[in-house]
């Protein structure tokens, strides 16, 4: 598999994709109105202090200028100094970005497994009651937005029946492992602390499975016609007609082809999972990044907002070359087709 | 000599909105074991579908074979449970498809492909799992056998990587890894151009005569059937309408359908554009109760419109559907 200049050209792509939205966040940054210095000094600080925190932040230069000061701190890590915390924008960031990070990537493997068993079952069982079950959770699922299902959920499995926690990442007996790589389980493993990763994992189940509901379904429903669709085709007649078991026809040669469209689409689902995640975090209370950059929205929080827009950008663009990666390995004809044209 | 496939008033017919689409219409057809049958018709005359029946690889959301049946070596094939059907698969009957490039599944190498037909063939054959290595010296040389060259390498790419005929190749490859007693091929070669098609013909040609299989061969050609097989099957809307010896429905075309197909045949020495046969197929949804070519036949007799024509035996192993061969033999 030739993979090199595939992987080559999509990393290019992406660095230029990057750069577009740094500046784009940065104009839009800068041209809002109101003085960021005196926004963070408040309306009664000195104007000689207002004027040197100026100075110090480069805005008496001009915006050209302006953004080489600011990108040269972005990529050594250094985002500024939030208005509102008063803290260093990274050090806010390594606090909450594995929070959601977390969120996101348990979404994302609730998203991949059961998006495809549900396909399957439902391309399996196609025009049988299996079907209409799914067919009607799914359009349930789609409808409904992902906070009504976070709230459905806070009231069926914390207070009708509860048998999973609702707030927060740890339960309030115990003791947070010390933050090593700030991911609630990996801490807690490394600690070797069992009962807190399994209480972290538990305070993971909820959120993570509203904010991947809506992409389940709609996944779900992707993967189904597709199969379908490749139901009928003559390869799979062949591979019956040379004795080739029906589980290993429904499980490789179908299935295969037919987790081309579902992958495309998940990559951009898990990636949009971030966004998603705001209100989600909201009412679970999850210390995450989402909650953390709708609140520097509304604090107008410049520093804060970039860098959250630029991580979320971060992420989208890898992402996305993950699942491009994925799709090449599944679909030939892009792999290769990719590989002459460069 | 000794039947190998006997197919008996199979109906076959298509779901489509409002209905069914009565395709076959009582196929009657008879292979016997090593005889080289060719089947010709135009398209959409139900040829293909009448195979895959035999194979019952027709997609059954969209399809219902409404009677009949299909005997292989003496049992129904209609009626076989998955082992049996398996068995038949790996062992008795491969089809060839028309078209190899919607035959070959795009997204796994021919290698891939190749060794998972090998190794549950084996395995039925065998009744136990097989060596990886054997997998891969057979399929070795199944392809050295449909004559492709640099084998290894071949294993490794993906049908888009190939040229059609070498496409086609690698689908009579699958179709012979391990023996099977009858090949059908649906016009193996009516998507490749000339020179290639006559290549894939011939290299058909000579494993069917190595390997003493019967064969099944669809083709639009009367001039390749002719050439390639020992008896010959007319099919004309859903039903066998002639049959006879290649030799004899040559000299001797009975069928007012046959007739027409010949005189359609384009001439290489002049003569124009061959006359054809004015009219086209029936609607299946709601087709002609007695006949189904005699809204189409200059010769129709009142009878032709109210029942179907059974077949009427003419001597020389000669038969034909039409009541216009009711009393003659000829002998």
């Amino acid at each position: 598999m030739r993979i090199g200049p595939f992987l080559l050209r999509r990393l290019l792509l992406s660095f230029f994709v990057l750069i577009g939205i740094s500046v784009l966040i940065f104009v839009i940054a800068r041209i809002v109105p109101g003085d960021p210095a005196r926004m963070a000094l408040g309306p009664r600080a000195p104007q000689e202090v207002v004027d040197r925190l100026r100075k110090e932040m480069y805005l008496d230069k001009s915006i050209p200028e302006q953004y080489f000061y600011w990108i040269k701190g972005v990529v050594q890590g250094d985002f500024g100094k939030s208005l509102y915390s008063k803290r260093d924008v990274s050090a806010d960031i390594m606090e909450y970005l594995p929070a959601t990070l977390e969120l996101a990537f348990l979404s994302a493997i609730f998203m991949v497994i059961f998006a495809i068993i549900l396909g399957v079952l439902a391309a399996r069982y196609r025009d049988t009651w299996v079907d209409t079950v799914i067919r009607t959770m799914s359009y349930l699922g789609v409808a409904i937005p992902a906070f009504v299902v976070a709230v459905l959920f806070l009231l069926l499995f914390g207070y009708v029946w509860p048998i999973l926690p609702v707030i927060g990442r740890y339960s309030a007996w115990i003791v947070p492992p010390s933050p090593v790589t700030g991911f609630a389980g990996l801490d807690s493993l490394f600690a070797g602390n069992f009962s807190a990763f399994w209480d972290s994992f538990k305070h993971l189940l909820l959120p993570a499975f509203a904010l991947a509901l809506g992409s389940i379904f709609q996944e779900a429903r992707i993967t189904r016609s597709a199969m379908v669709d490749n139901m009928n085709k003559d390869f799979l007649a062949a591979e019956r007609g040379y004795g080739i078991p029906e589980r290993v026809i429904m499980f490789k040669y179908l299935l295969k082809p037919s987790l081309i469209p579902t992958v495309s689409v998940m990559g951009l689902d898990i990636a949009s999972l971030m966004g998603n995640a705001f209100l989600v975090e909201l009412i679970f209370n999850w210390p995450g990044i989402s909650r953390y950059g709708i609140n520097a929205m509304l604090n107008k929080d410049l520093n804060a907002i970039s860098a959250v827009i630029i991580i979320f950008g971060l992420i989208f663009v890898v992402v996305n070359i993950i699942v491009d990666l994925i799709v090449a390995y599944l679909d030939p004809r892009i792999r290769l087709s990719g590989a002459r044209g460069s | 000599m000794e039947p190998l496939l006997e197919v008996q008033n199979l109906h076959v017919w298509y779901r489509v909105y409002g209905g069914y689409s009565k395709v076959l219409n009582g196929v009657n057809f008879l292979v016997n074991k090593g005889e080289r049958v060719g089947l010709v018709g135009e398209a959409g005359c139900g040829k293909t579908t009448t195979m895959k029946t035999i194979l019952r690889i027709l997609p059954d959301q969209v399809s219902k074979i409404a009677q009949g049946k299909i005997l292989f070596n003496g049992q129904d094939i209609l009626q076989m449970n998955g082992n049996a059907l398996q068995r038949i698969r790996s062992q008795g009957i491969a089809m060839i498809f028309q078209d190899p490039t919607a035959a070959l599944n795009p997204v796994f190498t021919v290698g891939e492909q190749l060794s998972d037909v090998i190794r549950f063939s084996l395995r039925s054959i065998a009744q136990r799992k097989v060596e990886k290595k054997s997998i891969k010296q057979v399929a070795m040389q199944a392809l050295k056998d449909v004559s492709m060259p640099d084998q290894e390498r071949i294993l490794g790419t993906y049908p888009i990587q190939l040229s059609g005929g070498m496409r086609q190749r690698v689908c009579i490859s699958m179709a012979i890894t391990t023996k099977r007693e009858l090949l059908i091929a649906d016009e193996p070669g009516t998507s490749l151009d000339v020179t290639i098609q006559d290549q894939i013909l011939r290299l058909l040609h000579e494993l069917v005569k190595q390997q003493n299989t019967s064969i099944i061969l669809i083709t639009h050609s009367l001039g390749v059937a002719r050439e390639m097989t020992d008896r010959i099957y007319v099919m004309y809307a859903g039903t066998m309408v002639e049959t006879a010896k290649a030799d004899e429905l040559f000299a001797n075309p009975l069928h007012p359908y046959t007739l027409g197909l010949l005189a359609s045949v384009p001439k290489l020495t002049g003569g124009g554009i061959a006359k054809g046969i004015p009219g086209r197929l029936p609607d299946y949804r709601n087709p002609p109760p007695g006949c189904r070519f005699s809204p189409r036949c200059p010769r129709a007799m009142p009878v032709c419109e109210f029942s179907p024509p059974p077949f009427f035996d003419v001597g020389y192993e000669h038969k034909v559907a039409c009541y216009l061969f009711q009393e003659s033999r000829n002998d």
